[in-house]
C-alpha cells in the first residue's frame, strides 16, 4: 500500500471509510489523485475475510483489534428527548472499522423512489417540520444507483411496481433465496392483495468481480462475512483504491478537527493515532464521510475565528434535522419449521405501504421485511415468546418447541426531519480522547409514532394471514439513535438553510465536501445505504471534474 | 448484591444479542485464556479440575444450572458441562463476578437451611424443594447471574467449555455447518403459491 507522511500535502483526505468514504477514496484515487483515508476504527479482517469469527460469544465481545462497532464507553455520547432535559448516557453506536458499517450491516439496498426526492411537493408540507424537497431528482441520481449496484455488487430482482423504484438496468446478480419467512409473506400477500419483492441486498449470490457467493451461513448481520460475499466497502472499493497505488488507508486515526487557513479554506485534518499522539495530515481538500452523526459533530468541533459556530455552519443548520431511524414490527410462531436462521437476515419485503397515504390521517410510510434471525445465545436469552418460563422444565420445553418456528417482521419507516432533533456537543461529558461527547436530542413527530403503530398493526395482520399460531408485537418505542443517522448536514440550493450544495460542497468552504447520510434532506424509508452510495458516486464524479479544472481553488 | 453484577449481566445480555457490546478490553484476552484453559484441560485427559470452585461449590452450581436447564429425557445444563463454562469464565472474562458467586452460594446455603434444616446442601434437596427454593429467589440478582451464565454456556461454542457435545445446539436444532442450501424450512419447500 502506498503511504504518505502527514506533512506531505496530498490531494484529498477522506475522513471515514464506510459506505461513502470507501467509494470516494476509490473514485478519487482511480482518477489519479493522492488520497489518505483516516479511519478511526481498526483494520478488522481487511483482506483476510476468512478470519471473521462465527463464534457468537467472541463476536459479541471482541478484542480491541477486532472491534467492528464503536464503543459507547469510549466514543461516549449522551441522549435526551428535548432541550429541556439534561442529557443522560447514550447508547449510540455505529460501524467503526475499515469499511465502516458496511462490514456488518444486513445489506438492505433499496433505492429511494422518485417521489422520495420531492416529498414536500408530492404529499404536501407537514406543518412544523423540515420536510423539504431535495435539490436533486431521482433521474439525476438514477445512473449512480446503477453504478453503485454494479460496482458494489447488489443482488436482487428488477420488478415493475408502483411501490418500487424504476431501474434502467437489472441487478448484476440474482436475489438471495426466498427463505421460509418470504414464502409465508407470499401466502399472506396473496390473501391480502399485497406485493412481495425479494430484498435487494449487498450480498452477492454467485461469483462476482473476484468474490464468491453467499453460502447462507446464517451468522450474518452483526458478524463479518467470512467468505467475503457481503459487498462491504472493505471487500469492494477499498481494495481497488489501494490497488491504484495512490491511496493510503490509515486506521486508528481519530480526527478531532478540520482546521482552516486565514482565507477560510480547510488545510487537512488533525487526528490522534492509536497511542493518542496528535498528527496533522496536510491536504488540498477534505472529504468528510464520518457518518450521519459524526460528520456533524466534527464540523461543530472545528471552531475557528472565521467559523465560531463550527466549520461550514454559517447557516446554523449543522447537526439539525437529525433522523435517527424508527422501526416497528411483530413476531409469530408457525406450526412447521422455518429454519430462518439459515441465510441472510432479511430475504423479502412487502412494499405496498411505502407511499404516504393521506387517508391514514398522518404522514408516513415504510417497508415490512421478513426475518427469523436468531443466533443460539441470543435465542436462549431473549428469543422466546412473551410469557414463556425463564428457567426450568417449562423453559426448556419452550426452547425446543419454538426453535426455528419463529418469524419476525421488521418494518423500516419514515421519520420526519425536525429542526429540534439534532447532534451537538455535550457541555459536560468528554469522550475517551478528551473531546466534547456527542449529544443527541431526538423526539419523533407524532405522525412518526402513529405511522409506527400503523406498521405494527399491519405486521400483525400479515402474520395472522400467513397462518401464525401465535402473534405478538412490542409497543411502539421512539428511537434513541443507531446506525441509520441522517440529515445533520442537509444538502440544498440555499446557503442559509442547508450545509452543502447539490454536489456536496460545503456552501461556506470551497475545498470541503461532506458526503454521507448526513446530506439526506428527507430520510426515505430508513433504508439509507444504497442512496448514500449513489450520492457518493455522483459526488465523486463532480469532485474529480472540479479538481481537474482547478475549481477547488476558487470561490473562497 | 454488588451493583457490579448487574452491569456485567447487562453487558453479557447485550453482547449476546449482538447489540453494541461494551466489555472492557481485558475481557477478550480473558476469553482467549479461557479457550486455552479448556483445550489444555481436554488434552490432559485428567478428570475435570475446577479453577475457581471448590468441588463442593461446583456441585452446588451444577445443581443450580441443572434446575435452569434440566435433563428431562434430553441433555440439559449438567450434560453440557455448563458448570465448567462458568468456572472458566470466573477465572478469566468474568473474574469480577467471583465475589457475587461466593456471596450468592452462602445465601443459597442459608436459604437451604431455612427451607429444610436437615439438608446439608442445596444439591441434596429433593427435586420439589429445589424448585420451591429457586422460585423464592428467582428475582434475585444472583439467580439472574447464574441464569444468564447457564444459558450462555449452554449455547456458546463448545470451545468455551460448555455446550459439551453440542447438546445445546441439538436441543434447538441449530445447525453449525455454516453452509446451507435452500429450501431451508417447511414453507419455502412447498410449491410456490405466488399468484
Amino acid at each position: 500500500m502506498k503511504t504518505y507522511t502527514p506533512d506531505t500535502e496530498v490531494d484529498f483526505v477522506v475522513i471515514g471509510s464506510g459506505a461513502a468514504g470507501g467509494i470516494m477514496a476509490k473514485q478519487l484515487s482511480t482518477a489519479g489523485f493522492s488520497v489518505v483515508v483516516l479511519e478511526q476504527g481498526g483494520w478488522g479482517k481487511f483482506g483476510r475475510d476468512w478470519e471473521y469469527t462465527k463464534d457468537e460469544l467472541v463476536n459479541g465481545n471482541p478484542a480491541p483489534a477486532d472491534r467492528l462497532m464503536s464503543d459507547p464507553s469510549r466514543q461516549r455520547n449522551t441522549f435526551r428527548r428535548t432541550e429541556k432535559e439534561k442529557a443522560g448516557p447514550g447508547t449510540h453506536a455505529y460501524g467503526c472499522v475499515v469499511g465502516g458499517g458496511t462490514v456488518t450491516y444486513g445489506g438492505s439496498s433499496w433505492r429511494h423512489l422518485p417521489w422520495e426526492f420531492n416529498e414536500k411537493t408530492h404529499v404536501g408540507a407537514v406543518a412544523g417540520t423540515g420536510l423539504e424537497d431535495w435539490p436533486i431528482t431521482y433521474d439525476e441520481l438514477e445512473p449512480y444507483y446503477v453504478q453503485a449496484e454494479w460496482e458494489m455488487g447488489i443482488s436482487g430482482l428488477r420488478v415493475d411496481s408502483p411501490f418500487v423504484a424504476p431501474m434502467s438496468k437489472d441487478y448484476p446478480v440474482p436475489p438471495v433465496p426466498l427463505k421460509a419467512s418470504g414464502a409465508l409473506f407470499e401466502v399472506a400477500a396473496k390473501k391480502l392483495g399485497l406485493t412481495v419483492v425479494p430484498g435487494p441486498l449487498a450480498i452477492i449470490t454467485q461469483p462476482y468481480m473476484g468474490r464468491t457467493g453467499c453460502v447462507n451461513c446464517g451468522m450474518c448481520s452483526g458478524f463479518g462475512c467470512h467468505v467475503g460475499a457481503r459487498s462491504s466497502s472493505a471487500a469492494t472499493v477499498l481494495p481497488r483504491a489501494v490497488a491504484t497505488g495512490n491511496c493510503e488507508i490509515r486506521p486508528y486515526s481519530y480526527v478531532r478537527e478540520i482546521p482552516v487557513d486565514k482565507k477560510g479554506r480547510v488545510t487537512g485534518a488533525t487526528y490522534f493515532d492509536a497511542d493518542k499522539r496528535e498528527h496533522f495530515q496536510k491536504a488540498k481538500a477534505v472529504v468528510l464521510s464520518a457518518n450521519g452523526s459524526e460528520s456533524a459533530r466534527l464540523l461543530l468541533l472545528s471552531k475557528s475565528p472565521k467559523f465560531p459556530d463550527g466549520l461550514a455552519n454559517s447557516s446554523g443548520v449543522v447537526g439539525k434535522y437529525l433522523m435517527t431511524g424508527n422501526g416497528a414490527g411483530a413476531n409469530a410462531l408457525f406450526e412447521h419449521e422455518l429454519n430462518d436462521f439459515k441465510g441472510v437476515i432479511s430475504g423479502a419485503g412487502i412494499v405496498d405501504y411505502v407511499p404516504s397515504d393521506p387517508k391514514r390521517g398522518f404522514y408516513g410510510g415504510g417497508r415490512l421485511t421478513a426475518r427469523g434471525f436468531d443466533t443460539p445465545i441470543s435465542y436462549g436469552l431473549n428469543g422466546l415468546s412473551p410469557g414463556s418460563p425463564r428457567w426450568g422444565a417449562g423453559y426448556k420445553k419452550a426452547l425446543r418447541e419454538e426453535a426455528n418456528h419463529k418469524m419476525n417482521i421488521s418494518c423500516f419507516v419514515t421519520q420526519l426531519p425536525l429542526e429540534t432533533n439534532r447532534v451537538d456537543l455535550d457541555p459536560d461529558v468528554k469522550d475517551e480522547w478528551g473531546l466534547p461527547a456527542m449529544r443527541i436530542t431526538s423526539q419523533s413527530h407524532p405522525d412518526d409514532l402513529k405511522n409506527a403503530e400503523f406498521f405494527t398493526q399491519k405486521s400483525v395482520e400479515i402474520l395472522e394471514a400467513a397462518g401464525a399460531k401465535k402473534v405478538w408485537a412490542s409497543p411502539v418505542r421512539d428511537s434513541r439513535g443507531g446506525a441509520h443517522n441522517r440529515g445533520t448536514c442537509r444538502m440544498g440550493n440555499d446557503a442559509k438553510t442547508s450545509v452543502v450544495d447539490k454536489y456536496h460542497r460545503a456552501h461556506d468552504v470551497p475545498n470541503l465536501y461532506v458526503v454521507d447520510g448526513s446530506n439526506f434532506v428527507t430520510g426515505g424509508r430508513n433504508h439509507p445505504t444504497l442512496t448514500i452510495q449513489a450520492l457518493a458516486f455522483r459526488a465523486a464524479e463532480h469532485l474529480v471534474r472540479a479538481a481537474k479544472k482547478g475549481d477547488l481553488q476558487s470561490r473562497a | 448484591m454488588a451493583t457490579g453484577g448487574k452491569s456485567r449481566r447487562a453487558f453479557l445480555t447485550e453482547s449476546a444479542s449482538g447489540i453494541g457490546a461494551a466489555w472492557l478490553a481485558a475481557n477478550w484476552q480473558a476469553i482467549v485464556e479461557a479457550q486455552e484453559f479448556v483445550r489444555t484441560a481436554a488434552a490432559s485427559g485428567q478428570p475435570q479440575q475446577f479453577a475457581f470452585f471448590t468441588p463442593e461449590q461446583a456441585a452446588e452450581v451444577e445443581a443450580l444450572t441443572a434446575e435452569i436447564i434440566p435433563s428431562d429425557g434430553t441433555p440439559g445444563a449438567r450434560e453440557a458441562h455448563v458448570v465448567a463454562f462458568i468456572d472458566r469464565a470466573l477465572v478469566t472474562f468474568e473474574r469480577s463476578a467471583q465475589e457475587d458467586y461466593r456471596k450468592g452460594l452462602d445465601e443459597l446455603a442459608a436459604a437451604t437451611k431455612k427451607l429444610s434444616p436437615s439438608a446439608s446442601h442445596f444439591s441434596a434437596l429433593s427435586a420439589d424443594d429445589k424448585i420451591k427454593l429457586l422460585t423464592s429467589i428467582e428475582k434475585t440478582p444472583f439467580f439472574e447471574l447464574v441464569r444468564v451464565h447457564t444459558i450462555t454456556g449452554f449455547f456458546a461454542d463448545p470451545v468455551h467449555g460448555g455446550n459439551h457435545g453440542r447438546v445445546g445446539w441439538a436441543l434447538v436444532g441449530w445447525d453449525d455447518s455454516l453452509e446451507h442450501v435452500p429450501p431451508f424450512g417447511y414453507y419455502d419447500a412447498l410449491p410456490r403459491t405466488r399468484g
